[in-house]
């Protein structure tokens, strides 16, 4: 889905330059903490940034405290989605037979290489060279904008917020909003610079209003349009995207030619089951009650043609992962994001990858553990993302499980683990815990130094050191109990 | 009732008065306390970090220190639902199972199991804002986080309701993590120190003397990153505002 087009909060005065994401260094983790420092030495974009987020976090807690059943919508969108995930090969089965008698094209990617051809072949038998298309990130997660450009087709995005991230050359940071983390002058620099607008008008109107001017006479003349899925139904043969500018209906219907990317996480078995989802989707998202526009796609119309392109990418063996499957069975609505107080005060873009956020950390690194394996360090593991994910993924756990993963894989620094296994050994030990905590000399007995046994300088970077009394609980005992002590 | 008490070691160590408190507190009420020697720590900054095989050797000192008692009560939920929660990297025996089960954070022990009704010896004429650890708010239930659709309940607040004098004020994001997260916050200091910046801000704002809360590690981070920006509040441990300090 995507977020609505005109939510660009006003912070005035002097221009502070856009924050740029995290590094990438092949062979490297991501450093997503070195790019969270940069975005809050930016401090209008980080306000920005965090009131716009807590808004749509606090407009979905008054929205879905007002639904008496909410709790109950959630366990059954759980319920719905973790069924379906059991049976897959099932309903995909269901889905592509009903697809393809309502006279729709149903192609199967393994992989973003095959999901990125079978939409090349397609484009170039109809002679297509440009192509409008919707928010959607599966085609982000299959790179597939520069893939096709690569044989000079043309790929318009049509969601205002994507095309603002296209224009400037930047991936999407947030799933429903994907220029969230930008500030009106930042939006009106890039359209200065690649569509002509006055550099000095940040007018939400005036932008939004340029960008569609220029857009109109691409999506009119484009040879062929795509569009992302919601949800896909086995029972129909049918598919759902939700949007609030409509834009995918103009991807859809403008062009005779109309593709879809469908990861194959996204079936639901019947249509009853949709409301279940559309009742979740845009109040976890936006905290509105229905996103503007419910598209539904049938079958193609006369005289076009329909294509559907189901990409699994990993997500079988996703699937096949006893601790993380659950994963699944996301909607991409964002909230996990929203809330998250961590990504609010870092921004999507620090995370390095297409997804980021709660849901981020725990999908990367299904992607490439050790690009991603520092990323599950980047929360403090709150678990306010699996209280509003609606369908109700256990996030926090998850990220607390890859932790595991990556110690146990030796994705973790070896600096790191031997700094635990040092403060295993000594918190195993009465005699050196005692040595360490209750050394003579209060002022050694620093708080980090013994439970992380070094890092002292992280912790007074910036934060003052706690005091040391001059005694311990346990000396205290010792002088004042020890003789009346209980033998257990 | 022979209740083991477990003292954290950053309370053991910097506020080894939030541990005299709860053990004067729960005498108060009857219980056999002892405070088994040899203990160390829960565990938690290993598997915090994923380490958890290197977890395993201070989980069994844990169990072994703690397996005498018929409850272990300790002032820190954040422990506590490391225990409850993630006590896992040792074989689970029925002992090792009993001693999970068996542990308690402070509030819930005074509210669920002891049911105290009142406390006629505590005041504290101040203004305080409540802080909830994460992991005692969501993981172990000492109140209703702000999230689900369901009603409010605090038990810290409950037990805080009890004691003459108190004012209570409500910051804005009252249940926003403080950016502590246990190892979070060496491995992460710029967001984490953002984050205890912000949460103590907005205790200010709205007006609190006081933060008081049911774990002192998030206090002491709290208390570094409101005396780095200069604002004059004060953070206390409800143990001891329960066992009647003023101040
Ligand atoms: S994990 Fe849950 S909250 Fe996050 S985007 Fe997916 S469905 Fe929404």
């Amino acid at each position: 889905m995507s977020g609505p087009p005109d939510s660009h909060t006003v912070i005035g005065g002097p221009r502070e330059p856009q924050p740029r994401g995290a590094k990438v260094r092949p062979g490297w983790p991501i450093d997503q903490s070195e790019a969270a420092d940069r975005f809050i030495a930016a401090p209008r974009h980080l306000q920005n940034h965090d009131t716009r987020l807590w808004t749509l976090r606090q407009n979905r807690d008054r929205i879905a405290h007002g639904i008496e059943e909410w709790e109950e919508l959630r366990e059954l969108a759980s319920q719905i989605k973790e069924h379906t995930l059991a049976h897959l090969d099932h309903y995909l089965e269901m889905f592509e037979a009903n697809a393809k008698a309502n006279g729709i094209h149903v192609h199967w990617a393994a992989d973003a290489a095959e999901h990125n051809r079978i939409v090349h072949q397609i484009l170039d038998e109809h002679g297509a060279r440009s192509l409008i298309k919707s928010k959607s990130m599966l085609t982000e997660e299959c790179a597939m904008r520069p893939y096709l450009e690569g044989f000079g087709i043309e790929v318009i995005e049509t969601d205002l917020g994507e095309r603002i991230q296209q224009l400037d050359d930047e991936d999407p940071s947030h799933v429903v909003v994907p220029a969230v983390h930008k500030l009106r002058a930042d939006v009106a620099e890039v359209f200065s610079k690649t569509i002509g607008t006055d550099p000095n008008n940040d007018d939400v109107h005036y932008l939004a209003e340029q960008q569609r001017e220029t857009t109109r006479p691409l999506i009119l003349q484009a040879d062929a349009g795509m569009t992302g899925c919601n949800f896909a139904i086995a029972e129909t043969g049918t598919f759902v995207v939700c949007t609030n500018e409509g834009n995918a209906d103009l991807s859809a219907n403008v062009p005779p030619l109309h593709i879809a990317s469908i990861g194959i996480e996204k079936l639901i078995p019947r249509i009853e089951h949709l409301g279940v989802f559309v009742r979740l989707l845009s109040r976890s998202a936006l905290g509105t009650p229905i996103t503007q526009y419910t598209s539904h796609f049938r079958a193609p119309r006369e005289g076009g043609e329909m294509h559907v392109v189901l990409v699994d990418n990993g997500r079988s063996e996703r699937l096949g992962m006893d601790e993380f499957w659950t994963s699944l069975k996301c909607i991409r609505c964002g909230a996990c994001m929203n809330t998250c107080p961590v990504y609010r005060r870092s921004g999507g873009l620090s995370y390095g990858a297409t997804y980021s956020g709660p849901i981020g950390i725990i999908l990367d690194p299904t992607f490439n553990r050790t690009k991603y394996s520092a990323l599950p360090f980047s929360s403090s593991l709150n678990g306010s993302c699996s209280n509003v994910c609606p369908v109700k993924i256990n996030i926090h756990e998850q990220i607390f499980a890859w932790r595991r993963v990556m110690a146990e894989t030796h994705e973790i620094p070896l600096m790191k683990q031997a700094m635990m296994k040092a403060a295993g050994e000594l918190l195993s030990s009465p005699a050196l815990y005692r040595a360490a905590v209750s050394g003579a000399d209060a002022a050694l007995r620093t708080l980090p130094k013994f439970i992380v046994y070094n890092r002292l300088n992280t912790w007074t970077r910036a934060r003052e050191m706690p005091k040391a009394p001059d005694h311990t609980f346990h000396d205290w005992w010792k002088a004042n109990r020890e003789k009346t002590e209980v033998q257990p | 009732m022979r209740v083991g008490l477990f003292v954290p070691c950053y309370i053991d160590a910097f506020e080894p008065e939030v541990g005299i408190s709860t053990l004067e507190l729960l005498e108060r009420f009857g219980c056999e306390v002892d405070y088994p020697f040899d203990q160390t720590c829960c565990g938690q900054p290993m598997t915090n970090t994923g380490c958890h095989a290197e977890a395993a050797a201070t989980e069994a000192l844990f169990v072994k220190n703690f397996a005498p008692y018929d409850y272990i009560v300790a002032p820190s939920g954040s422990c506590v639902h490391q225990v409850r929660e993630h006590l896992t990297a040792v074989d689970q025996t029925e002992e090792v199972r009993a001693v999970r089960a068996r542990t308690f954070e402070l509030t819930e022990f005074l509210h669920d199991v002891l049911k105290v009704d009142a406390f006629p010896w505590a005041e504290f004429p101040h203004k305080v804002g409540i802080h909830y650890n994460c992991n005692s708010l969501r993981g172990i239930g000492l109140a209703q986080a702000s999230e689900p659709n369901k009603p409010f309940y605090s038990k810290p607040l409950e037990l805080l309701k009890k004691v003459r004098g108190i004012e209570f004020v409500q910051p804005s994001r009252w249940d926003e993590c403080c950016g502590f997260g246990g190892t979070f916050c060496v491995f992460e200091p710029g967001v984490s120190a953002k984050m205890g910046y912000d949460k103590v801000s907005d205790h200010a704002k709205a007006g609190a003397d006081y933060i008081v809360s049911a774990d002192s590690s998030c206090l002491m981070h709290q208390k570094g990153c409101a005396e780095r920006i200069g604002l004059p509040l004060r953070f206390i441990h409800i143990a001891r505002i329960l066992n009647g300090a003023r101040q």
